[in-house]
C-alpha cells in the first residue's frame, strides 16, 4: 500500500465514523423530541383563543400534537425500512420464490411483499417477471397484497398512535389474509383471464445485474433518500388524515359513532369496505382517522376492515393491473380479497 | 455514439433518470441517442422487474431507483 492510498483509507475511515456518529445523535435528537409532545402540543394549543375543553380546542390539540408525533414516526420507520430494505431486490425475491413449492411459497411471497422494494409503479413489469419466471398466479398475487396491506408505514404507525395489541392484530390478521387469498385465487386457476400477450410472453431471463456490494454508509445514505423521497411526497396526505381526525375528535358525538360504526350495526362492515376502496390514500393517512375512529368508539372489527381497504384495495393500483389482468380477474381478485377483509371485520366484531 | 434506453413507465424517476444521462452526456461531451420505453410488454422484454432500467448500447447497467451518477459517467464514457 502507499502512503497516499494509505491516506485515503483512513480519511475514508474517518468519514464512516463520522456517519455512525451522526446516525446515533440524530436517533437520540428525535427521542429527545418524541418525548416532549405533550408539553408541546398543549402548549401550542393555549395560544389559541378557544376554551381547552371545547370542540375546537379538543379538535386543535389532536391536530398539533398528531402533526409533529406522525412526521416524527413516518420519518423514523421510513429510514429504518429502507435501511432493511436495501439487502432485498425484487430481482432476489423472485429467485428466492422460483425455487420454492407452490404450498410453501404463499406464505414466503406476503412475508417478501413486506420487504421486498418496490412502488406501484413498477407492479406491472414486477408481475410480469414473476409469473414469466415460472411463480404462480397465486403466489405472485400473495406478493402483491402483502406488500400495502402489512406495509412497515402503517404498523408502525398503528403501533405509535393506537397500541401494540391492535398493531400486533393487525399485522397477524393482514399476512393471513395475504396468504390465504393468494391460495385461493392459486386454486382458481385463473391463468385463463391474464391479458392474452401476458399468457403468451415468453421473457426470458431478467437481466441479472451483478450484484453491488453495498457498505454500512451506503446503506444508510439509501435510508436517508428514501426519508427524502417518501415524507417529501406523503406529508400532504398526512396533513389531510390528521385533520380528518381531529374533526372526528373533536365534533363527533360518541352516540352517533356507536350508531354509524358500532358493534351492533352489522351493515358497517361491508358499509366500511365499499367507502374504503376509493379513497386514494396511503397508510400513513388513514392511522390518524383509525386513532380518531377508535377513540369514539367505533368497533375494532368495522374500523380494521375500513383500514385495510383503503391501504390494501385501491383503484390506481387497480388500473394499473389492467394492462396485464382482464376485468374479470381485477373482479375477482377483489372479490376474494374483500371477503377476507370482511371476514375479520365480522369476526373483530362478534368477539370483541 | 452510445444508444441508451431508459425503462419505466413514466414516473418520476424514470424522468429524473433520463435527465441525469442527458446532463453526464453533455458534461462528458459524449453523443448519445435516448431513447424512453414506456410500454410494459417491451420493459418486460427487456428484463426490467424494478424501473427505471438503463441500457447503454443494448446491455443492460440498471435497475431500480435513481442510478448512481459517478456509475453513469462510467457507463457512457466505457
Amino acid at each position: 500500500m502507499t502512503a497516499n492510498s494509505q491516506e485515503q483509507h483512513l480519511l475514508q475511515q474517518r468519514s464512516d465514523w463520522v456517519w455512525y456518529a451522526g446516525t446515533v445523535v440524530a436517533a437520540a435528537i428525535w427521542w429527545l423530541l418524541y418525548n416532549r409532545l405533550i408539553p408541546f402540543s398543549e402548549w401550542v394549543t393555549s395560544f389559541f383563543p378557544v376554551a381547552r375543553e371545547s370542540h375546537a380546542g379538543e379538535a386543535i390539540a389532536f391536530f398539533v400534537y398528531d402533526v409533529p408525533k406522525v412526521l416524527l414516526l413516518l420519518t423514523a420507520i421510513v429510514f429504518v425500512t429502507g435501511v432493511l430494505r436495501s439487502w432485498f431486490s425484487p430481482e432476489k425475491t423472485r429467485a428466492i420464490l422460483a425455487g420454492k413449492r407452490e404450498i410453501a411459497g404463499y406464505p414466503l411471497a406476503a412475508l417478501l411483499g413486506v420487504f421486498t422494494p418496490f412502488c406501484s409503479c413498477s407492479s406491472v413489469p414486477l408481475f410480469i417477471g414473476f409469473v414469466s419466471a415460472g411463480i404462480p398466479l397465486g403466489v405472485t398475487f400473495s406478493f402483491l397484497i402483502a406488500g400495502p396491506m402489512v406495509g412497515p408505514v402503517g404498523l408502525g404507525l398503528l403501533y405509535g398512535l393506537v397500541g401494540w395489541q391492535i398493531a400486533t392484530i393487525y399485522l397477524v390478521f393482514g399476512f393471513t389474509i395475504a396468504t390465504v387469498a393468494g391460495f385461493v385465487l392459486g386454486r382458481m386457476g385463473l391463468e385463463r383471464y391474464l391479458q392474452d400477450w401476458v399468457r403468451e410472453l415468453n421473457a426470458g431471463p431478467v437481466g441479472d445485474l451483478p450484484e453491488e456490494r453495498l457498505t454500512l454508509v451506503d446503506r444508510l445514505k439509501i435510508g436517508i433518500e428514501q426519508v427524502r423521497e417518501i415524507v417529501g411526497k406523503v406529508w400532504i396526505w398526512v396533513l389531510i388524515g390528521i385533520a380528518i381526525g381531529a374533526a372526528i375528535h373533536g365534533y363527533i358525538p360518541e352516540e352517533v359513532m356507536l350508531r354509524i360504526m358500532g358493534g351492533e350495526a352489522w351493515w358497517s362492515v361491508p358499509a366500511a369496505v365499499v367507502v374504503g376502496v376509493p379513497m386514494y390514500t396511503n397508510a400513513a393517512g388513514v392511522i390518524p382517522i383509525v386513532e380518531a375512529l377508535l377513540g369514539k368508539g367505533a368497533s375494532l372489527g368495522t374500523t380494521l376492515a375500513f383500514m385495510m381497504s383503503v391501504i390494501a384495495l385501491s383503484l390506481p393500483e387497480m388500473i394499473i393491473l389492467k394492462q396485464v389482468l382482464t376485468y374479470r380477474l381485477i373482479a375477482i381478485f377483489l372479490a376474494v380479497v374483500a371477503a377476507g377483509i370482511l371476514a375479520t371485520g365480522f369476526l373483530f366484531n362478534i368477539i370483541m | 455514439m452510445k444508444i441508451v434506453k431508459v425503462y419505466g413507465p413514466g414516473c418520476k424517476r424514470c424522468e429524473a433518470t433520463e435527465q441525469m444521462f442527458r446532463a453526464a452526456a453533455e458534461k462528458l461531451g459524449v453523443q448519445i441517442n435516448l431513447e424512453k420505453v414506456t410500454d410494459a410488454k417491451s420493459i418486460a422484454m427487456a428484463g426490467v422487474m424494478s424501473t427505471p432500467g438503463v441500457t447503454v448500447d443494448g446491455k443492460l447497467v440498471h435497475t431500480g431507483g435513481l442510478p448512481d451518477a459517478a456509475k453513469l459517467e462510467g457507463w457512457l464514457s466505457a
